[in-house]
């Protein structure tokens, strides 16, 4: 809300502004919830770990308008990635597995790109299903690598930088995770508004046109698909590097439900919707299923069909429509 | 021999329920182009109905059927009313999520009314034995699944081919909006043809239960199945999701059967391969 408000009174230095209001927002939410869930930064780092997932899937939902309903094929594939180099190679320096979990999400990326923008509408979607199947019985079936159903344990992260050791109370990891999504939002902020971020939101709105303007539609939609799968891996491998197991259930159909879910919650097409929603989301989840864990579930669906109703751009959408038209009006 | 025989057999079995319970989805898409998620929720919500009323009212199986039609249908016409008519013509990301938002609400309901055992609904003595054609025998319940599929598909056929109904409903797939300038109450189509939809969702879940037992997660569990059937088939096909079913239920049951432990891998690779080799379906008709 502040962010418009800012931006609007200041049109030419909009970006900077922008970016500086989220980049401290950010850190003044991170802050918070430090102080007022000191017991609970497991959660918190999941919740990170999740974000990037989600503002992955909003690079290609959101900016490209690719439906997908497989995204934890990228994630799941990072935290394999990661925990695979950490368990069978000895890699434990958290910097590398990281990039490692980066470069294998953006391979899973150009694989799961590849097959999924061959089709448009139900076809896409069914094959967005159909690719995270795979990838979900591939990791069972090799559970030699991957330790099947059992998940992937024996991931014992070095020391950060030599000098913070990975503690139980996930101080560590959960400052990691802020200093990881802080780079990654300042990153995608500047992609998603180069001229490549632009030509992507013109595939949204209208391939045929761009593909006439003389860009190739396709190759740069798989380069999203690539850079999406890179931010994904870096959730991935943060989420192993902090719980030090990889579960086949970061490679199931439900986590890439889940997490469109949290992103059309928020609103797509904007980085903070992305974060808003995850982090609505993970808190109500955990809320009610603590509060009764029977209900849960019926909880989220009624919220679901609540948002689709009520609030179809998701709750930034909606915010920002709604404190645009009040702007506008009072001019 | 003896193993492709039963594998044959099961395959035929699991298709035509498939069958069965996706046509339905197969024309409720091809006609009011909404991605229902929800689908399998409805054929979960048969299944229930009727293990409720065979177990604690004593109905027979015939009976069942019928009460979890019935009742089927009459909870899915005020969400029709009240739900889906608002995402009519919506991106399909907001029917997907509105329909997720359904399923998860039946799976929870369905979890605290009925407890996360699995129901039963036990099958009259006629369809417990096997029968024997000659040089083999087959469970009776296999035939029966077999023959319900070919009777559906066979009632369908005659009525979107053969009557005024089905003139009407075929007009609406095509263009709906000239449909409705020339007098077909598209409305009173789309209402009818979600009611039957979800009839036969219902009639499915029943008929199924033995090959896809009935608990709570089955919304969850079969929910992408049928979007696949109806995908690979073409949406509002009825030869497209029959082939569909077919070839699917095929790969999955052979797959089952001879290399357990891959799951359902070769199941979604045959996916990948149909959609990427025919983008609209089997029999696409996807516009």
């Amino acid at each position: 809300m502040n962010e418009t408000n800012l931006a609007g009174a200041v049109p030419r230095r909009k970006m900077e502004i922008g970016g500086l209001v989220g980049v401290a927002a950010i850190i003044v939410v991170a802050i918070i919830g430090y102080f007022l869930f000191p017991s609970n930064l497991a959660l918190l780092t999941r919740i990170i770990g999740t974000a990037l997932l989600v503002l992955s899937i909003d690079l290609v939902t959101g900016y490209c308008g690719v439906a997908t309903l497989g995204h934890a094929a990228l994630f799941g594939a990072g935290a394999y990635g990661a925990g695979i180099a950490a368990a069978h190679f000895g890699i434990t320096e958290p910097l590398t597995m990281t990039l490692i979990g980066a470069a294998a999400g953006a391979v899973a990326g150009l694989v799961s790109g590849a097959i999924v923008l061959r089709a448009h509408g139900l076809s896409q979607l069914v094959l967005s299903i159909a690719v995270i199947h795979l990838f979900h019985e591939a990791a069972n079936k090799a559970s030699g690598w991957t330790g099947g159903s059992d998940g992937l344990a024996d991931i014992m992260p070095d020391a950060l930088l030599g000098m913070f050791e990975f503690d139980l109370w996930g101080q560590t990891a959960y400052i990691y995770g802020v200093v990881l999504l802080l780079v990654v939002f300042v990153l995608l902020r500047m992609l998603v508004r180069s001229p490549f971020g632009m030509l992507c939101r013109g595939i949204k709105e209208d391939p045929i046109r761009v593909h006439a303007m003389g860009a190739s539609v396709n190759s740069t939609l798989l380069k999203m698909y690539v850079i999406s799968g890179m931010v994904a891996g870096v959730g991935g491998a943060l989420n192993a590097i902090s719980t030090q197991v990889v579960g086949l259930d970061s490679l199931s159909f439900t986590l890439s439900a889940e997490a469109l879910v949290m992103l059309v919650l928020g609103g797509t097409g904007s980085l903070f919707g992305a974060l808003i929603g995850t982090v609505t989301f993970m808190w109500f989840e955990d809320l009610v299923s603590a509060a009764n864990p029977f209900h849960w579930l019926t909880m989220v669906g009624a919220l679901l069909i609540a948002v689709v109703l009520f609030a179809p751009r998701g709750l930034y959408g909606t915010a920002q429509h709604l404190f645009s038209r009040r702007t506008e009006r009072s001019a | 021999m003896q193993t492709m025989f039963s594998i044959a057999v099961d395959a035929l079995a699991y298709g035509m329920v498939l069958f069965v319970i996706s046509i339905g989805l197969s024309v409720t898409m091809g006609l009011m182009r909404v991605v229902n998620l929800a689908h399998g929720a409805f054929a979960m919500i048969g299944g229930y109905f009727a293990s409720y009323a065979a177990q604690h009212f004593g109905i027979g199986y015939v009976g069942a059927i019928f009460v979890a039609v019935i009742g089927t249908v009459v909870i899915a016409i005020p969400l029709e009313r009240l739900l889906y008519r608002r995402i009519y013509g919506s991106p399909q990301l907001t029917q997907v999520l509105m329909t997720i938002g359904i399923t998860f609400c039946v799976i929870g309901i369905a979890n605290f009314a009925f407890g996360p055992t699995l129901k039963t609904i036990p099958l009259p003595e006629q369809l417990q034995g096997s029968v024997d054609i000659g040089f083999r025998s087959i469970g009776a319940h296999r035939i029966f699944a077999i023959v319900c599929g070919l009777a559906v598909a066979g009632a369908l056929w005659f009525l979107i081919e053969r009557t005024a109904f089905g003139v009407k409903l075929r007009a609406s797939v095509d263009n709906a909006a000239m449909a409705a300038a020339l007098g077909v109450r598209t409305e009173v189509v789309y209402a009818i043809s979600f009611a039957v939809a979800i009839g036969l969702a219902a009639f499915g879940g029943v008929v199924g239960a033995e090959l896809m037992p009935v608990e709570p997660y089955y919304a969850l569990r079969y929910m992408v199945t049928f979007l696949v059937v109806v995908s690979v088939g073409g949406a509002g096909s009825i030869p497209g999701a029959l082939a569909a079913c077919l070839l699917l239920g095929g790969i999955d049951t052979t797959g089952r059967y001879l290399a357990p432990e891959y799951g359902e891998f070769f199941f979604y690779l045959a996916v990948i391969v149909v959609v990427t080799l025919f983008p609209r379906g089997l029999a696409g008709r996807l516009k």
